[in-house]
């Protein structure tokens, strides 16, 4: 357990501290989360990331409708903790909507949603974050007011870590400026320091780097990175695989409101711009040739009612996920 | 270490932040003036009527003149937390809901309060108004009074929030279920002003109303916050 942990500060990474964003390709499967964290399960000295004892979240045939349309189709799936997924899709594939299920924001139409061990997603408020499309910030207070405000609403009377979460995004926590005044790029910062002010253990980031320049992207990408070896679970959906790849640990492929692919990694055919046509061979080939990983529909659970498969994991405290 | 905050604490910090907001950008404040200026001054020109009728229909005039002004107001606080989706950081904090609605509604309260403030001198020197009965009865009605206009307005806002054409909404579900408090404040208001009758009865009225209303609001809050 590291220092942060025992204590039970959060942990904000400063971009000085994580230096430069990793490179050189998608890591080795083996290499993903072992950082040297322990598992946050009470009793479980495993690694985060190949602990078995719960999915930091599950899914399981999550179906939502906005009216007559259909954006989840019976998804069903488990998440281990403390790792790094991106969730990949052309527009209107269900990337949001999926997250926003997730967390809590929208109730499925079907399906049950277990986040940090709970289907009481508001009982597990405190422990994730979530960035939305939109900054979710107030235009007329300063990026430190309105980070004092949405601490506060996490139970945080704390100037000192609101100020730390600011320069963690690389911004002039002593900047004045109301954020109304802030360029796009500098909104989607606080927005990613609002979500992690309170030091959530899982975060969900929705499209993080639209229209930031690619420098502070992937300084934010390397923060993400940061935070992952830390411990926390983080989902990033988002158009731009690339800025993704050299930290990405699992992408998640949707597809008409279907989960059509999990791969370790982003495999090179994700990389470039999304296109209909990797979706529609996705479709005719759910396990394309030469893929280093892709869950069966066992792996990653079905609707049936079946008993599910041991949750990820290698460390033997194995439990079985709830159907 | 996060916990989860107590009513009171956000209640505070949410009434702070609207405060701020309000001064800053005076959306409501402005709004809420102008409007209900206008409609005492219209009214003025359109009638011209004696210190005796004045006492009659000023109750009347006065209380409507609010309550339309009210409106504006509660669709001003609640569309500023639509900006940017700011309801939804809310609705993903482990903040009670109930803090939000309390919040919204002490904040509407002193908004509204100041307009009767800047308010009244100007409909007294309108309408030639002197009351008959004690004022400081009238003191009571007006608090009891604004605190039932905004504690439903507060919560039929944000039921209407969501709606395509809140601004036409909210005086449809609003003004039907005020009209018990309407009735109670402008029969007390008439009753001071001409010292006819006891506006004990109205007052009571009003009190109940108030508890009525903010109990139910308190206990419904949630599933309107969190309504999709």
């Amino acid at each position: 357990m590291n220092e942060e942990q025992k204590t039970g500060a959060p942990y904000l990474p400063q971009l000085a501290d994580v230096g430069e964003a990793p490179t050189g390709g998608p890591h080795p499967p083996s290499a993903r989360g072992r950082s040297g964290v322990s598992c946050r399960v009470p009793g479980c000295e495993a690694v985060v990331g190949e602990c078995g004892n719960a999915a930091a979240v599950s899914v399981r045939d999550v179906v939502r409708h906005f009216g007559r349309f259909a954006a989840l189709r019976g998804i069903t799936a488990d998440f281990a903790p403390g790792r790094l997924y991106v969730l990949l899709g052309e527009n209107g594939a269900g990337k949001t909507t999926l997250l926003r299920v997730i967390a809590g924001l929208l109730a499925p139409s079907r399906g049950t949603v277990r986040v940090l061990g709970s289907e009481n997603i508001r009982a597990v408020a405190t422990r994730f974050g979530y960035m939305g499309h939109a900054p979710l910030l107030y235009d007329e207070m300063s990026a430190l007011e309105n980070l004092e405000y949405f601490a506060a609403l996490y139970g945080i009377d704390d100037r000192d870590r609101c100020l730390q979460a600011i320069r963690t995004v690389g911004l002039d926590p002593t900047l004045q400026r109301r954020v109304g005044q802030y360029s796009q790029g500098m909104r989607q910062r606080i927005s990613l320091a609002r979500a992690i002010v309170h030091g959530p253990e899982l975060l969900f980031l929705d499209e993080p780097f639209s229209n930031v320049d690619v420098r502070s992207a992937k300084q934010m990408t390397t923060l993400l990175a940061t935070m992952r070896d830390q411990g926390t679970t983080i989902f990033v959906v988002t158009h731009q695989a690339a800025l993704m790849e050299p930290v990405a640990d699992e992408c998640i492929v949707l597809d008409a409101g279907r989960l059509i692919a999990r791969e370790i990694g982003i495999p090179p055919r994700l990389l470039t711009p999304y296109l209909a046509e990797e979706s529609a061979a996705l479709r005719r080939h759910p396990s394309p040739p030469g893929a280093p990983y892709l869950p069966q529909s066992a792996d990653v659970g079905e609707a049936t009612g079946a008993p599910h498969p041991p949750v990820v994991g290698e460390c033997g405290n194995k439990t079985e996920a709830k159907p | 270490m996060t916990s989860t905050p107590s009513l009171w604490t956000i209640t505070r910090r949410t009434l702070a932040k609207d405060l701020r907001l309000e001064w800053r950008s005076k959306d409501a404040i402005n709004s809420m003036l102008f409007f209900a200026l206008l409609v005492v001054v219209i009214f003025s020109f359109g009638f011209d009527p004696t210190a005796e009728e004045s006492r009659k229909i000023a109750g009347g005039l006065l209380w409507v003149a609010i309550l339309f002004a009210t409106v504006v107001a509660l669709n001003q606080t609640w569309t500023r937390e639509l900006r940017n989706q700011v309801l939804d950081a809310y609705r993903l904090s482990p903040a009670p809901p109930q803090a939000l609605f309390l919040a919204k509604t002490v904040g509407n309260f002193i908004f509204v309060t100041i307009l009767e403030v800047l308010m009244v001198p100007l409909f007294v020197v309108f309408y030639n108004l002197r009351s008959v009965g004690p004022v400081w009865q009238l003191l009571v009605v007006a608090l009891l009074a604004t605190w039932a206009l905004v504690v439903n307005g507060t919560f039929f806002a944000a039921l209407s929030i969501r709606t395509r054409s809140r601004e036409i909404m909210l005086p449809l579900i609003l003004f039907p279920i005020s009209i018990p408090a309407l009735l109670a404040m402008v029969d007390a208001t008439t009753s001071i002003l001409t010292g006819d009758n006891s506006p004990v009865f109205w007052i009571r009225l009003l009190a109940v109303y108030d508890l009525v209303f903010t109990v139910v609001g308190l206990l419904l809050f949630e599933p309107v916050l969190n309504a999709e």
